[in-house]
C-alpha cells in the first residue's frame, strides 16, 4: 500500500495555535506521527536573568493566556516555599476562587473548540457565549478579561468585598444553569457520540506509562488530581477528582464537562468559607535553595522547578506544563485512526502550544 | 469593465475574509480574536468570516512575537494572500515583542518581517479594540489599489 | 525537594528502570547549569502525588545515556535539553538533532550562561 505523508499545520483552522504534525498515512489510516514543535518557542525561562523574581510573576502569567492566574499562583507558591512565607488564610481562599473561575473559563473554551473540531458550529458559539459571562467576572474582579493579575509573592493583590462576591455567585448561577443546559447536547447528542465514542483510546496502563496528566489521565480511569495534595485552600474544601472509564475522546469530554460544574461548586464553597483578615504579608529577603512545586491547571499537572541563589535573579526557572506531558500519549492515540478524526483526537488532549514550548 | 471593478471593490469592503495566524503569542490575543467571532462581539455583522486558507483571505490578523522558525510561515502566508491585503498586528507582542522582547528566540514585532497596516495595542487588546482595528483596516483597504 | 537520590552516568538507566517497576510516573527532567564545566540533571518521578527525584551531575561534554527507552515520554524533554544546553543524549528514540525548538539562526545552547562545551559543537561539524 502506498504511504503518503500529510503535513498537518502549522496553520490550521482547527488550532488557534501553530503545531505541526507529520502524518504518515496508508490510505486513510494514520500509521505514524512525528510532531514538530518550536513555532511558539520564545525562551521565557531565560528571562529570569533580566527580570527580578517579583517581575517574573508577569512573565509567568504570560506563559499561557488561558490559564494565566494558575501559572502565577504556582510560581508564587514555589517562591513562598523557598522563602518560608506563610500566606494569610484569606489569600489562600481567594487564590482558589480565581483559579476555579479560570478553570470554568478554560473548560468552556475547550468544550467550544472541541465542538468546532467536529464541525458542530452552533455548539461552539453557545459555549463561547456562556464563557463571556466568566470573562466579565474576570474583568470586574481583576481588571482584565484574560490576565486578571492577582497573585503576588506573599498573597494576593486584590480583595473581594462581600457585594462583589455575591455578584460573582449570581453570575456563576446563571453560567451553571446554561452549562447544565448544554449537557443534553455535549454528552447525549447522536452526532457528538458518533464522532467521539471509541476514538483515540488511551488505556489506563498506557496513560500511566506515558505520563499523561489532568483530564487526559482521569479520562482513562486514574483518580489523580494535584488538588488532592491540598495546596492553597483545597485541603479545606470538599473535592473529589472526576474520573472517566473508557479513555476515549468522549470520556475526556465528559470529565471536562463535569469538572466545569465542580469548579463552580468549589467557588461557591470557597466564597462561603472565605475568612476575614489580611490578603498579603510583607516579603523580606531573597529566595535561596531549590524547590519543586505543583498545582492543577485546567489541562493537568503544572510543575515549576525554581532554584534561587540568594540574589534578586533566579538561577533557574523550569516550567513543565501539562500539554508537554500529554504529547507522548497523543502520539500513541493517533496511529490506527482515520485522517478525518485527527483534529478531534488532537483537540481531545486540550493542547496548549504556547504552554508547551514557552 | 470599470463598473465591474467598482463593484468588486465595493463588495470586497463589505465582506472581507479574515485569516488569523498565531505567531508565538501567549494565547491571550488568540482567544480574544476568537471571542470577536462569537456571539457577544460578533464581527460577522461586518461581513467578516474566519477562513483557514490564505488564498481566500483579505485580512491577516497576526498575534504574538516573531521567532526564527515561524517567520518563514508568516512570510509564506502573507505571500499567498492575493492583493490588495491588509495586515493587522495585535497585542503588545505583535507590536514590539512585548514582555518577551529580551528572550533569545524572539526577533521582535511583526513589522520586522512583513509590512503592517494597523497596530492594535493591549495585553491582550479588548475585543472592542480588535474590532476597531479591523474596521480601521477596512478603511485603508478601500483605498488600496488592486494588485 | 525532600527525596533526592544521587546517581551516576552508569546507574541512571537502571535506577530509572527500578522507578518504573515501582509504579512511578515520569514527570519530567530539569537541567541546571552549575559552573563552566558541569550541569545537574534532575529526573522527577511521581507516585500517588508523592515526588521523588534523581540527581545526576555530569560534565558538559559528556554524553548522557537516554532514558527514553524506559519512559518514552522522556524523549521530548531530552531533545529540549539538547537544544538548550548542548548536552548530548545517547540512544534517543526520536532525535531531532538539536532542532526541536531552535533554528540555525537562533543562538547556540542559550541556556548555558557561563560556557558552551566546545566538544559537542565540534562534534557536530
Amino acid at each position: 500500500m502506498a504511504r503518503t505523508i500529510i503535513p498537518f499545520g502549522p496553520q490550521h483552522q482547527v488550532f488557534p495555535e501553530p503545531i505541526h504534525l507529520k502524518l504518515v498515512l496508508e490510505d486513510e489510516i494514520v500509521k505514524e506521527v512525528v510532531p514538530a514543535l518550536g513555532y511558539v518557542h520564545r525562551g521565557l525561562e531565560m528571562l529570569a536573568d533580566v527580570r527580578d523574581f517579583h517581575q517574573m510573576i508577569q512573565i509567568c502569567e504570560r506563559v499561557c493566556g488561558i490559564c494565566s492566574t494558575i501559572h502565577a499562583q504556582c510560581y508564587c507558591q514555589g517562591i513562598e516555599e523557598l522563602m518560608g512565607i506563610e500566606i494569610p488564610d484569606r489569600a489562600r481562599f481567594l487564590r482558589v476562587i480565581w483559579a476555579e473561575i479560570h478553570r470554568v473559563q478554560s473548560h468552556l473554551l475547550w468544550l467550544g473548540l472541541f465542538a468546532d473540531a467536529f464541525g458542530f458550529e452552533s455548539l461552539f458559539m453557545q459555549c463561547w457565549k456562556i464563557r463571556e459571562k466568566i470573562m466579565d467576572i474576570n474583568e470586574a474582579t481583576g481588571g482584565n478579561r484574560v490576565n486578571p493579575s492577582i497573585n503576588i509573592i506573599g498573597g494576593v493583590k486584590r480583595d473581594m468585598n462581600p457585594d462583589m462576591a455575591q455578584w460573582v455567585l449570581t453570575q456563576l448561577d446563571l453560567v451553571e444553569k446554561e452549562v447544565n443546559h448544554l449537557e443534553k447536547v455535549l454528552l447525549n447528542d447522536y452526532t457528538v457520540k458518533k464522532r467521539t465514542v471509541g476514538k483515540g483510546v488511551l488505556t489506563r496502563e498506557k496513560a500511566m506509562e506515558l505520563g499523561a496528566v489532568g483530564p487526559t489521565l482521569r479520562g482513562s480511569g486514574v483518580e489523580q488530581d494535584i488538588r488532592q495534595i491540598g495546596y492553597a485552600a483545597y485541603g479545606e474544601l470538599a473535592h473529589r477528582p472526576v474520573v472517566g472509564i473508557d479513555g476515549d475522546a468522549y470520556s475526556r469530554n465528559r470529565v471536562r464537562f463535569l469538572e466545569t460544574l465542580q469548579a463552580i461548586a468549589l467557588v461557591r464553597e470557597a466564597v462561603s468559607k472565605l475568612p476575614a483578615g489580611d490578603i498579603s504579608v510583607k516579603v523580606k529577603g531573597k529566595p535561596e535553595g531549590e524547590v519543586v512545586t505543583r498545582v492543577e491547571q485546567p489541562r493537568g499537572e503544572l510543575m515549576y522547578y525554581i532554584k534561587g541563589n540568594g540574589g534578586k535573579n533566579l538561577d533557574r526557572l523550569r516550567i513543565r506544563t501539562p500539554t508537554f506531558a500529554n504529547i507522548p500519549p497523543l502520539l500513541s492515540m493517533l496511529p490506527g485512526i482515520e485522517l478525518a478524526d485527527v483534529p478531534v483526537i488532537v483537540l481531545s488532549i486540550d493542547p496548549c502550544i504556547s504552554c508547551t514550548e514557552r | 469593465m470599470d463598473i465591474l471593478k467598482k463593484l468588486t471593490r465595493k463588495s470586497r469592503i463589505k465582506s472581507p475574509w479574515l485569516l488569523h495566524f498565531d505567531c508565538g503569542s501567549c494565547n491571550g490575543c488568540d482567544i480574544e480574536v476568537l471571542a470577536c467571532l462569537t456571539p457577544v462581539y460578533d464581527i460577522e455583522r461586518f461581513g467578516i468570516i474566519n477562513v483557514g486558507n490564505p488564498k481566500h483571505a483579505d485580512l491577516l490578523l497576526v498575534t504574538g512575537t516573531v521567532n526564527h522558525r515561524n517567520k518563514k510561515v508568516l512570510v509564506n502566508l502573507a505571500e499567498q494572500m492575493p492583493e490588495p491585503k491588509i495586515v493587522v498586528a495585535l497585542g503588545s507582542c505583535g507590536l514590539s515583542g512585548g514582555v518577551f522582547r529580551e528572550a533569545y528566540n524572539v526577533i521582535g514585532g511583526v513589522d520586522k518581517i512583513i509590512p503592517v497596516d494597523v497596530y492594535v495595542p493591549g495585553c491582550p487588546p479588548k475585543p472592542e479594540a480588535i474590532i476597531d482595528g479591523v474596521v480601521t483596516g477596512l478603511e485603508k483597504f478601500s483605498k488600496k489599489k488592486d494588485g | 525537594m525532600k527525596e533526592v537520590i544521587s546517581t551516576t552516568k552508569g546507574t541512571v538507566v537502571s535506577k530509572t528502570v527500578d522507578m518504573k517497576k515501582d509504579g512511578y510516573r515520569f514527570v519530567t527532567m530539569s537541567c541546571v547549569e552549575l559552573d563552566a564545566d558541569t550541569v545537574d540533571i534532575l529526573y522527577h518521578f511521581d507516585r500517588d502525588l508523592h515526588l521523588k527525584h534523581l540527581r545526576l551531575t555530569i560534565q558538559k561534554k559528556e554524553a548522557v545515556p537516554s532514558v527514553s527507552l524506559v519512559y518514552f515520554a522522556a524523549f521530548l524533554v531530552e531533545n529540549e535539553i539538547q537544544d538548550q544546553f548542548g548536552i548530548r543524549f545517547d540512544g534517543l528514540v526520536l532525535d531531532y538533532e538539536r532542532t526541536l525548538y531552535l533554528e540555525k539562526e537562533a543562538p547556540d545552547a542559550p541556556y548555558c550562561r557561563i560556557s558552551v562545551s566546545r566538544d559537542v559543537k565540534s562534534g557536530e561539524d
